[in-house]
Parts: C-alpha cells; sequence; structure tokens
C-alpha cells in the first residue's frame, strides 16, 4: 500500500479543508469496513485520508419531537438499529442496518458510508430512498442538500465533488398509515451481499381502502439503485388487493436492468424482483396497519 | 506529514502507548507492535472474524481497523480474558465442550462471544448463532461453539449471582 496522510478531523470544517488542501486524491474515512480493505487490496490509492470518526455531530442518531431523523453521517449501524426511536418510527432502516455485514461490521460501519459507497448493491439505498431521505453534503463552497435518490451516479460513483462530504442524513416525520420493508435475497442466512434487494413503502387511507402513495426502489439489478414506476403508478389509487400488489410486483421488473455475475443470472434477478416486491409490499401494508391476512392465504405466504 | 502517529489508548486494562504508521490495521499493531499474537488473522477482509477484539464494548474486526482510529480507545483482546492462570469462563467451558479443534478461529469466537455475554447476560440459542454469524470455523462446525457460548453464559450468570449473594 502506497504511503498515505492521517488527518483526524475535529470539526466538519476541518475535514473540508484537509480534504480540500490535499495535495492528491483525499477521501473521508468513518468507520473504515470499505475503505481499509479497498486501501489494503489496492483498488483505490490515497494521499490523505481524513478521518471523521472523532466529530461528535457526525455520530449522532437524533429522533426530534416532531419526528424527523437526523442521522450523523458516520454514526455506526448498531447505533441506529439499538435506537428505540428509530425502531418505533423507522423500522424500515432497522431491516436494511441490521443487516450490513456481521455484528462486528455493524460496530463501524455507518449508514453515510454505506451510501458513499454506491455500491449498487447497497443495502441502506433502497430504503433511503423509499423513506424519501436526503443527504446532507458540505464542501468549500458550503452546504447543499441532494435527495439519496439522486445520490448515487454509477457503481461506486455519487455526485460528491473533490472536498465533500456527506455529513448528514435527513429522514423526514413518518406520517399516519405508511409503512415500508427493505428485503433482499442472499443464497445464505446472513453475511452476504444482495444478489436482489428491494424497498417497499406505501401509504394508505383506512376509510376507502386505498393506497394513496408509493415507492418502490431496487438494489442489485442497475448500475444505482432504482425506483420503479411503473409498479408504483399501478398501485396508488387502487383497493389494496392482491391483485393489485401481483400486478405491481411484475411491472417493477421493467424498471430492472440486471446484469449475469456470479451471485445470479439477469433472468434470475428479474425473477427475485417481483418475488420480493410482492412479499416487501405486503409486509409494509402490514407495518401501515393493513391486515394482511384478509387478502388471501396465498397473499400472506408471499 | 507522512509519518507515524503516536497512538494512546488503554488495553486489556492498562495504559498504553505505541507508534502507528496509518496503513498498520489494528491487528498489525496488535500482533507485530505490541507482539500480542492471540489475535489471528484470517481472511483479512472482514469476513472470517477471526481477529475479533472489542473495541470500546463492541466487537470489531481489528483487521478492518486502522491502528490510528484506536486513538482513546478501550481494547479487550484475548491476552485480556484470563486471571493470571485462571482462565475466563468463555475459555474454560470452550476447552470442556470441545468447541475448538485448530484453534486459529478461537480466539475471535471467544471475544465475540464475550462482547454477546456483556451486554446480553442470557441470550438464546438463535440470537447467539446471529451474533456469531460475522465468525467462521473451518473444523468443528458451529453446534459445540454455540453450545459452550451458552454453557459459559449460565456459569457467568451463577458467579455474579454468587457476588451479589456475598457483597449483600
Amino acid at each position: 500500500m502506497k504511503p498515505f496522510e492521517y488527518v483526524a478531523a475535529r470539526t466538519i470544517d476541518e475535514a473540508v479543508e484537509a480534504l480540500a488542501s490535499s495535495k492528491g486524491p483525499a477521501k473521508p474515512l468513518a468507520g473504515g469496513t470499505d475503505l481499509v480493505v479497498q486501501l489494503n487490496e489496492g483498488r483505490i490509492t490515497l494521499d490523505r485520508v481524513v478521518d471523521i470518526g472523532r466529530i461528535p455531530e457526525l455520530k449522532r442518531v437524533d429522533v426530534d419531537a416532531q419526528g424527523q431523523l437526523r442521522l450523523g453521517a458516520a454514526a455506526p449501524c448498531v447505533d441506529v438499529y439499538s435506537h428505540l426511536n428509530v425502531q418505533r418510527l423507522f423500522p424500515m432502516l432497522v431491516d436494511s442496518a441490521s443487516i450490513i455485514g456481521s455484528v462486528q461490521v455493524q460496530s463501524r460501519a455507518s449508514i453515510g458510508g454505506n451510501l458513499c459507497n454506491a455500491s449498487p448493491s447497497g443495502d441502506s439505498i433502497p430504503t433511503l430512498i423509499c423513506l424519501g431521505a436526503q443527504a446532507v453534503i458540505q464542501g468549500p463552497s458550503g452546504r447543499r442538500v441532494v435527495p439519496v435518490e439522486e445520490f448515487c451516479t454509477g457503481p461506486g460513483q455519487t455526485v460528491l465533488q473533490p472536498a465533500e462530504l456527506v455529513v448528514e442524513i435527513v429522514v423526514p416525520a413518518p406520517g399516519e398509515n405508511e409503512g415500508g420493508k427493505y428485503l433482499r435475497f442472499i443464497p445464505r442466512n446472513e453475511m452476504d451481499i444482495a444478489v436482489v434487494g428491494v424497498g417497499s413503502w406505501i401509504r394508505w387511507e383506512p376509510q376507502s381502502g386505498r393506497i394513496t402513495d408509493a415507492r418502490i426502489a431496487l438494489g442489485a439489478v442497475a448500475p444505482t439503485p432504482v425506483r420503479a414506476p411503473e409498479a408504483e403508478a399501478a398501485l396508488i389509487g387502487k383497493e389494496v388487493s392482491w391483485d393489485v400488489i401481483d400486478e405491481a410486483s411484475r411491472l417493477a421488473v421493467n424498471a430492472a436492468r440486471p446484469i449475469s455475475d456470479v451471485r445470479g443470472s439477469a433472468e434470475y434477478r428479474r425473477h427475485l424482483v417481483s418475488v420480493l416486491v410482492r412479499r416487501t409490499l405486503l409486509a409494509a401494508l402490514e407495518r401501515a396497519g393493513v391486515d394482511v391476512k384478509d387478502l388471501g392465504g396465498e397473499a400472506y405466504a408471499g | 506529514m507522512l509519518g507515524k502517529v503516536v497512538v494512546r489508548a488503554v488495553l486489556n486494562g492498562q495504559e498504553c502507548e505505541f507508534l502507528a504508521d496509518p496503513r498498520q490495521t489494528l491487528l498489525e499493531v496488535l500482533r507485530e507492535e505490541l507482539h500480542l499474537t492471540g489475535t489471528k488473522e484470517g481472511c483479512g477482509n472482514g469476513n472470517c472474524g477471526a481477529c475479533t477484539v472489542i473495541v470500546n464494548g463492541r466487537p470489531v474486526n481489528s483487521c478492518l481497523m486502522l491502528a490510528v482510529q484506536a486513538q482513546d480507545a478501550v481494547i479487550e483482546t484475548v491476552e485480556g480474558l484470563a486471571r493470571g492462570s485462571k482462565l475466563h469462563p468463555l475459555q474454560q467451558v470452550f476447552l470442556e465442550e470441545a468447541a475448538l479443534q485448530c484453534g486459529i478461529c478461537t480466539p475471535g469466537f471467544l471475544m465475540a462471544a464475550k462482547a454477546l455475554l456483556d451486554v446480553n447476560p442470557d441470550p438464546t440459542e438463535a440470537e447467539v448463532r446471529h451474533y456469531l454469524a460475522g465468525n467462521l470455523c473451518r473444523c468443528t462446525g458451529y453446534d459445540k461453539i454455540v453450545r459452550a457460548v451458552l454453557k459459559a453464559a449460565q456459569v457467568l450468570r451463577e458467579e455474579s449471582e454468587k457476588a451479589a449473594e456475598v457483597s449483600a
């Protein structure tokens, strides 16, 4: 490994300054569970590593009185899924944060890091998209806010400009009668990378039984996580039923542009998209307060 | 500057200070600079858990952490488990239950199990299996390890009950 300089930033301003003043490539370091492997294996070469894991505001997990979540970009996954208000208000985020790597990895890996690593299979990204999360970015020219949906531009590629870093992820407060679920398919029970990951989120109206809003985000089937707009449109305005869920799951496949690789063929991935959209929609509806058993035994079995 | 960094930490209950090249992982410093070779390197990329140590109360893969990130940390390694010649209950029960064979994975399993029992003294079998999913064993298999952790949990609970009686 080529020698690099290590800077432990104490504040966000110091971190930006350290990134901006580096003569060669520099990156922020949060937990290090991706970056240290990339450095060790020579996949990236850096002149400077800026440790942001010692900046208190980047480690916080705060749910305010209105229910909005402000997640410091370097807060480890364990702090996210152990947080009682996150468990209560954002169970979908717990779905994701609790399956990234092992408990050892979750002690250090952050949601901000999972996002910035921009893997097409990153388990937190479909969830953040479904929840309407925004990435707060700080750089030499100040702050800007980018919806997570627009953050990733390709495998390992993001909208971040040189010397910019994500400082916070803001997730809006959940409303009434909403629910979301993230599931991935892996051939093992634990410790694997998603063959396909799917997040589904819905809002419904108990009086009419109709779905009033829906978001579906697919992981590991395109260069970045992607929305499934045809499937969402097929849900909105409809009364909750097994047929509507089934139709959405078939339409979601149209948004997938998978490749065939060691984890699965493109055809298999398309099949998984439809299966996981059905399962996540059912679980999301259940979290939103729909009695999904009423939809029929076949539906509940997924 | 590209030089080494002075790192101060508490290691197995003792204050310590070491010089780390920013490129060195915590695993490398533990083994090669501090000569604590109980912690093992397996895969070197966070899949096998052989290098598990406890940092600030949480299990981590020491191969995925730069040594410079351990500034001001409280670090526990397998060398800190025994009290003199008295093995920690986890170590004792791993021996009694034959929960090891070649032994390379054992320090990682012991430290991951300790991290679990520190926060959850009475785990279910499913909780043990889930918590240890980041530790791989290629000889013994997992049943004996899981049984040993459950039994050690019982021993530790009995010890703490006795201690509570004595102090009452």
